[in-house]
């Protein structure tokens, strides 16, 4: 747009602008595009598995012990003869499913904490020292302890991850919540008389949402460390279960002789840490309007 | 009620802003007083404009007349009733009468909502017709605000800050309301484009009879649009009359300061320029005595100690200063 209009020149009425859309511009982030790819990757293998799998996840064939990968193996053989690509295939549909479950709980919870505290200032003091007290949990330790109280299963991985993620969520959604409702917008909304549930719904949420998506990328890639760390420390799903952190402690013993036992859960771990890290700063770059000067 | 023609009466009304202190006690420590202790009408049909520096109130003023803060003290009187203390509940349906149009354009639309969604929410609100009569009304708002109908269906960002304001001041009319509170419409507009959008208010308030409180530190503006103008500083009400009597004869000093910067459009003319010293003080400790006092070019030793009432010195000329007499 141009910045002065010389005197005397009649004001053309400003044209409609076009920007680009957010879709559009996260389709021309290279790494977020990177990110993407390396974590649908991870999907498709934990959806498919069933197809994409070569042999019986947990059929324990002894002729075939450390095989080295190969035709036969694509990742090799574990000490009971079973087939590492398949454990890992199946060892993604565990994770992701953790991750999308502890997701969802800590963005419904998460959110509507943040929400109610951000809108109604009386309930900030008492519900954000709740979340603080929440936060101040080891997330592992709680987790140990869950299963201990419980015993050792996936749920009780994602209730123990969501109650140390929601406070983060909770805080980042109740930060974006402040700035909202300042806006003039929703003094519009109370000026013509709308009820604060539709306000909250309608004008603070969607506009609150870009700092909200980054978070639970995060969210997403720590729950997949997490859920690792527990199994390998034998909290998590029971063996012979595959979850990448079972494969892991089982190869443990034989990495100097097998090392590949470890190797190929580790490198899905690490690629799918990677990729939501990728996607996660691509949506940062993208939300964020103080990197972006034609944002508006 | 006193005067039968006024839709508008507020009186005594006050605004004080808590200031807290400490992390766990919270004590409040002082007051903010944004607005203290202010009456003025507005008569049906009539642009009142509010004008005063940034800080002095006049936003507060008309966040209280629409109610988006409640008021500390006093009343507000429109057509009759005092709107000042009902309960939320009731307050929603009397909101239909009072509306609002914001100083800045980007802010004032929702992103994500499309030109539909935002002139067509007071109605859903409200529960007026059907989604075919909702859309039909939103229509024929554009089109009053002069735009075309088929810009409905995009979203804010597609359009200039003129075309902004013009969406914003049409869901401010979309509940048909009596009395609309312009809080520096044009402020954050190119001055080519503020003409458009004084002289659209203009005719609107003639088409449709409305009322307008036009808040504004452009004195050029306020000229314009006003009938009668009211003067803020720190708070209060320095001096109100009409239009031409303030523009050719004000009385107060603060007034004959604000006027004197006025620029001119004429650069062989000369003017006498009253440059005010000082900053404005602390509305949380306003000076004693007269409010002005600490910046008056003719303050006396009585303007120091005793607080000048808002006196009518003649047809309705009110000013509070102790040195001007009828």
């Amino acid at each position: 747009m141009t910045e002065t209009t010389a005197p005397g020149l009649v004001h053309v009425a400003a044209p409609l602008r076009k920007r680009k859309t957010t879709l559009r511009r996260l389709l021309e982030h290279r790494l977020f595009m990177t990110g993407l790819v390396l974590f649908m990757l991870m999907v498709i293998m934990a959806v498919f598995a069933d197809w994409i799998a070569t042999h019986n996840p947990v059929q324990v064939r002894a002729r075939f012990r450390f095989r080295a990968p190969g035709l036969d193996n694509f990742f090799g053989t574990d000490n009971f003869g079973r087939d590492i690509f398949t454990r890992v295939v199946y060892g993604a549909r565990l994770s992701i499913s953790i991750g999308f479950a502890t997701v969802a709980l800590t963005a419904l919870v998460g959110t509507s904490i943040g929400l109610l505290a951000g809108y109604f200032r009386k309930l900030d003091n008492i519900l954000m020292r709740f979340m603080d007290a929440l936060m101040a949990f080891p997330t592992i330790l709680l987790a140990l302890a869950l299963a201990a109280a419980l015993g050792p299963s996936a749920v009780n991985i994602v209730v123990a991850l969501s109650a140390v993620y929601i406070p983060r969520v909770a805080r980042v959604v109740r930060a974006s919540v402040l700035v909202v409702r300042e806006a003039d917008y929703v003094h519009a909304a109370h000026a013509v008389g709308a009820s604060n549930f539709r306000i909250m719904v309608e004008h603070i949420l969607p506009n609150s949402m870009a700092p909200l998506m980054v978070q639970l990328t995060f969210v997403f890639a720590y729950a997949v460390i997490a859920e690792a760390v527990l199994s390998f420390l034998g909290v998590g799903p029971p063996p012979p279960t595959p979850s990448w952190g079972n494969i892991i402690a089982e190869g443990k013993d034989y990495i100097r002789e097998a090392a590949w036992i470890t190797l190929f859960p580790g490198i899905a771990i690490a690629m799918t840490v990677l990729g939501l890290n990728l996607l996660g700063d691509g949506l940062r770059d993208v939300l964020d309007p103080r990197m972006n000067v034609d944002n508006r | 009620m006193t005067g039968v023609d006024n839709l508008v009466e507020v009186e005594n009304l006050v605004k004080h802003f808590p200031v807290r202190k400490g992390f766990l006690s919270s004590r409040v420590t002082g007051q903010v007083r944004a607005v203290d202790d202010i009456s003025f009408t507005v008569a049906r049909g009539e642009t009142l404009g509010l004008v005063g520096e940034s800080g002095c109130g006049k936003s507060t003023t008309g966040r209280l007349l629409i109610r988006l803060l409640d008021p500390t003290s006093g009343s507000i009187r429109l057509n009759g009733d005092d709107i000042a203390k009902i309960p939320d509940k009731e307050l929603r349906s009397r909101r239909r009468d009072v509306q609002i149009i914001f100083q800045d354009p980007f802010s004032s639309l929702n992103p994500r909502k499309t030109v539909e969604g935002i002139i067509s929410e007071p109605l859903i609100v409200h529960r007026i017709g059907t989604t075919a009569e909702r859309k039909a009304r939103v229509a024929e708002l554009l089109k009053l605000v002069g735009m075309a109908p088929d810009y409905a269906r995009r979203y804010p960002h597609e359009f200039s800050g003129g075309q902004r304001q013009r969406i914003g001041i049409a869901r401010a009319l979309a509940l048909n309301p009596k009395f609309i509170v312009c809080d520096e419409p044009v402020s954050a507009l190119d001055v080519s484009i503020q003409a458009q959008v004084i002289n659209l208010m203009r005719d609107l308030q003639r088409e449709l009879g409305l009322t307008y409180l036009f808040i504004s530190h452009n004195l050029a503006v306020v000229r314009h649009i006003a009938d009668r103008v009211a003067v803020m500083y720190l708070g209060k009400i320095v001096e109100m009359t009409d239009k031409n009597a303030l523009y050719e004869n004000p009385r107060h000093p603060y007034t004959k300061a604000l006027l004197s910067a006025i620029p001119m459009t004429n650069p062989d003319q000369r003017r006498q320029r009253v440059v005010l010293t000082g900053d404005v003080p602390s509305p949380m400790s306003p000076p004693k005595g007269c409010r002005f006092n600490t910046r008056c070019p003719v303050a006396v030793a009585s303007c120091r100690e005793i607080e000048p009432p808002l006196v009518d010195v003649g047809r309705g000329h009110q000013v509070a200063c102790h040195l001007v007499t009828p």
